[in-house]
């Protein structure tokens, strides 16, 4: 009887622990890989910015990525949100490379 | 022994990554040129590209650099486009402002032929003074309301300054101080840093490339591309400054423009009018 009880027990909490790996992701709310993507995407562009070389098509990127989130599509979203952080990085690496760079273009 | 030889190997390459930081480090103030070497070396490199280009027909930009543009643009001539907007800008000039005061009292001699004088370097507020921001400092300190800075009013008025300087000389100065030589220098940078996402500087466009064409357009020489400003543009379907020119080159590099006047705009007008100092103010300009 006792060995039946502990069995009711133990049956349950193995078939949890077997399902448990996909809990949080499906606890997870569905928006917030799309919304880390955004944040990160923002914050280096907005690096960016304090180097005085944003990129227009980081913004549409952007503009784009909050637009399929408003809409719910999350996947496109988030994909749009990292390319726009692609190009902003982008933007970064350019600003930082032309520092120097620029003097080798210069007329001698 | 052995301690002692990997504590003197550390100290040593400790000191020898010293010594190469300081090696690496940008000597800018050492290897940059003079205001006087770069106008020699620029014009050189322009007389010596175009070699059947009159100096002084630099500042005609793209119809200095194609034949078939010019005999089309000496024909417009005869009706210029930018005509209306130097009408509109003789009127504003003389304009009363609420207090009893105009435009032309901000400029010395009534602001006619007065165009080759800007920018200059004001040692007071220790910062380039463009031709447009002069303006606007004047409507503003006379309660008016400032003009859009890329065209418009602002075009009106900087097209009937330059209509009465037409062919004096540039004459742009840098005066002995270092905040002046700084300017320069910033704007000397901006011109050659690469920017936007198509990866382009001022220089690869206006240096490496004039009388090549970009799309439709035929790209201007560098030196005395100012000297025409403000201009009409087909394009544009109107008048356009030199802070619209600014904006729209950083817009179409795929880089988002400054704000109008800011102040990398006006040390890369700075640069850019010390350069083409001596060349012949011609705006009003009218452009595809």
């Amino acid at each position: 009887m006792r060995q039946f009880a502990m069995r009711r027990l133990i049956i349950p909490a193995v078939v949890a622990a077997a399902l448990g790996t996909g809990f949080p992701a499906h606890a997870q709310a569905p928006d917030a890989a799309f919304k880390a993507a955004l944040a990160e995407a923002e914050a280096t562009n907005k690096r960016a910015g304090e180097l005085r070389n944003q990129w227009t098509v980081t913004f549409a990127a952007l503009a784009a990525a909050r637009k399929a989130g408003e809409a719910g599509e999350f996947d496109k979203a988030t994909k749009l949100a990292q390319d726009a952080k692609a190009l902003a990085e982008a933007s970064v690496a350019q600003s930082l490379r032309e520092k120097d760079a620029w003097r080798d273009s210069e007329l001698h | 022994m052995a301690r002692k030889a990997v504590r003197f190997a550390l100290r040593f390459a400790a000191m020898a990554a010293a010594v190469s930081v300081i090696a690496a480090r940008p000597s800018v103030a050492l290897d940059a040129s003079t205001p006087e070497q770069d106008f020699k070396v620029f014009r050189e490199y322009f007389v010596k590209k175009f070699p059947k280009v009159p100096l002084e027909d630099f500042v005609n930009g793209p119809y200095s650099m194609n034949e078939d543009m010019r005999k089309q643009w000496i024909e417009k001539e005869d009706f210029p486009p930018y005509d209306f907007a130097v009408d509109r800008g003789k009127e504003l000039m003389a304009q009363l402002f609420k207090n009893g005061k105009t435009l032309a009292d901000c400029f010395p001699d009534k602001g006619i032929g007065i165009r080759q004088n800007y920018p200059y370097f004001d040692t007071d507020k220790g910062q380039v003074i463009t031709l447009e921001l002069a303006v606007n400092q004047c409507l503003e300190a006379n309660g008016e309301k400032p003009y859009s800075y890329v065209k418009d009013d602002m075009a009106a008025v900087t097209a009937y300054m330059a209509l009465t300087s037409r062919g004096k000389p540039m004459s742009v100065k840098i005066p002995n101080d270092p905040r002046a030589l700084q300017a320069y220098e910033a704007g000397k940078q901006y011109f050659y840093q690469r920017r936007g996402q198509l990866n382009f500087s001022c220089a690869s466009c206006h240096i490496q490339s004039p009388g090549e064409r970009i799309r439709a357009e035929v790209l201007a020489p560098a030196l005395g591309i100012l000297n025409a400003m403000p201009i009409y543009r087909s394009e544009w379907g109107g008048m356009g400054t030199i802070s619209r020119r600014f904006t729209t080159c950083n817009s179409q590099v795929r880089g988002t423009p400054l704000e109008p006047q800011d102040p990398e705009y006006r040390n890369l007008e700075y640069y850019l009018s010390y350069l083409s100092n001596g060349l012949p103010i011609s705006g009003p300009g009218a452009r595809p």
